[in-house]
């Protein structure tokens, strides 16, 4: 085998860096969708499936853009609904249940905490659709922010049963982080050409913020010393799997449904 | 080189493009919500850009057939819609015709620009007082928040700034 041209490396892990980020938007944005109609009161109701159409929207831009970096005629649609478990790469922390109304408050500020400084970041790269994309998600995540902070403080530091599930949440949630801080080979190329984000550095400030935020809320930080990873390489829970089904069942029966 | 054809072409374009409103939020055109970004006319072919508000918003596509629709009433068949992402929206583009009308269809116009200035107050747009309370950060739409009048207790839509 030759070994690949200079565009090709940079071509096709760029491909793939799209998808993956894609792929962190599209999990979320579902799970977060499950909550329509289900949601605590009808303000919350809203507020849970408008976050989940922003990562639904955020998913589309990463997408649509690695259709046109592919050029194979492949669409947004194609790579959302028909792909498999293993082709996905998003963090596990993503695909993971709602549980609880805490569990799913929970994620949500360690996922705006990480995208705040993911996405600022990001919007100092080199290529521009990901510079525009990044500047576009960061102010939704501001937003996101501030609303799972102040719920975070209100269920730590509300009643002894919110406080308790609110604390258990983040102990189940919290070996999920490490892999987002794990960088790749291939990542580390793109970060070298300037395109991508060394997500390792960005853990200090990710740690220090929710260390505060967790103390105001009156929760200890988890201390935990589990791990568990492998989204970035297409190694999943099995709680993806039904998610795609439901998800994909439509454009698998019927393939090119519209409507 | 604008050719004058293609200056009167552009000026009328416009106009006709003034109509065509938010699907959800019909006092506002995409002009005034500052997502009518550009239109330009090369050979015989017409290129508009417009740039979402939110990323998943829902009713771009809505703008984008009824701009195409628009312009193929009007006999313009080559018409391209463009999206562009960069610069991002921003509510600091809100005509202040747009926030009027806003306040006048009950909906309370952005109170600070997108870097923090505080521009105004929000204010009840029934009764005009500045005692309001937030009930959720999320309203009916993505850019909507909800707010509540303590003075009149009339509950209203509040246009978020982004
Ligand atoms: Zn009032």
């Amino acid at each position: 085998m030759n070994p690949p041209s200079t565009t090709a490396l940079l071509d096709t892990p760029l491909l793939n860096y799209c998808i993956a980020l894609g792929d962190d938007s599209l999990t979320l944005g579902h799970r977060l969708s499950e909550w329509c109609r289900n949601g605590p009161f009808l303000e919350e109701d809203l507020a849970l499936t408008n976050v989940s159409l922003d990562f639904i929207g955020r998913a589309r831009l990463f997408y649509s853009y690695a259709a046109k970096l592919e050029g194979k005629g492949r669409d947004e649609d194609d790579i959302a609904y028909l792909r498999d478990c293993r082709e996905y790469r998003n963090f596990l922390i993503n695909e993971l249940p709602n549980g609880d109304f805490a569990v799913t408050m929970a994620r949500q500020l360690i996922v705006d905490v990480y995208d705040m400084g993911f996405f600022s970041a990001l919007t100092q790269s080199q290529d521009p659709t990901l510079a525009a994309i990044a500047a576009k998600a960061i102010k939704e995540s501001r937003y996101h922010l501030r609303r799972s902070e102040e719920w975070i403080k209100r269920l730590g530091d509300g009643t002894e049963e919110s406080h308790e599930r609110a604390q258990n949440a983040f102990d189940q949630l919290w070996g999920y982080v490490p892999e987002m801080f794990e960088m790749s080979d291939v990542e580390l190329q793109l970060v070298e050409a300037g395109m991508a984000v060394d997500r390792s550095a960005l853990k200090a400030n990710w740690e220090s913020t929710m260390q505060l935020i967790l103390k105001q809320a009156t929760l200890d930080v988890p201390n935990e010393n589990w791990a568990i990873g492998g989204g970035r390489d297409g190694i999943h829970t099995e709680h993806l799997g039904y998610l795609l089904a439901e998800m994909q069942f439509l454009q698998r029966t019927y393939p090119g449904q519209q409507w | 080189m604008v050719s004058l054809d293609q200056q009167t072409d552009l000026t009328r374009l416009f106009d006709l493009l003034s109509s065509v409103v938010d699907p959800e939020i019909p006092v506002l055109s995409l002009q005034d919500l500052g997502v009518l970004r550009d239109i330009s006319v090369t050979d015989d072919v017409i290129e508009v850009t417009i740039t979402p508000t939110y990323a998943g918003c829902p009713a771009m596509n809505t703008m984008q057939a009824d701009i195409e629709n628009k312009l193929a009433e009007a006999g313009y068949q080559q018409v391209t819609v463009r999206q562009s992402l960069s610069p991002a929206w921003t509510t600091d583009w809100m005509s202040e015709n747009g926030r009027e009308k806003l306040r006048r269809y009950g909906i309370a116009p952005p109170a600070t620009s997108a870097c923090g200035q505080q521009k105004s107050t929000i204010e009840c747009p029934q009764c005009g007082s500045a005692e309001v309370k937030r009930i959720s950060e999320f309203g009916s739409t993505a850019c909507k928040a909800l707010y509540q009048c303590k003075d009149c207790l009339e509950p209203f839509d509040y246009f978020k700034c982004i």
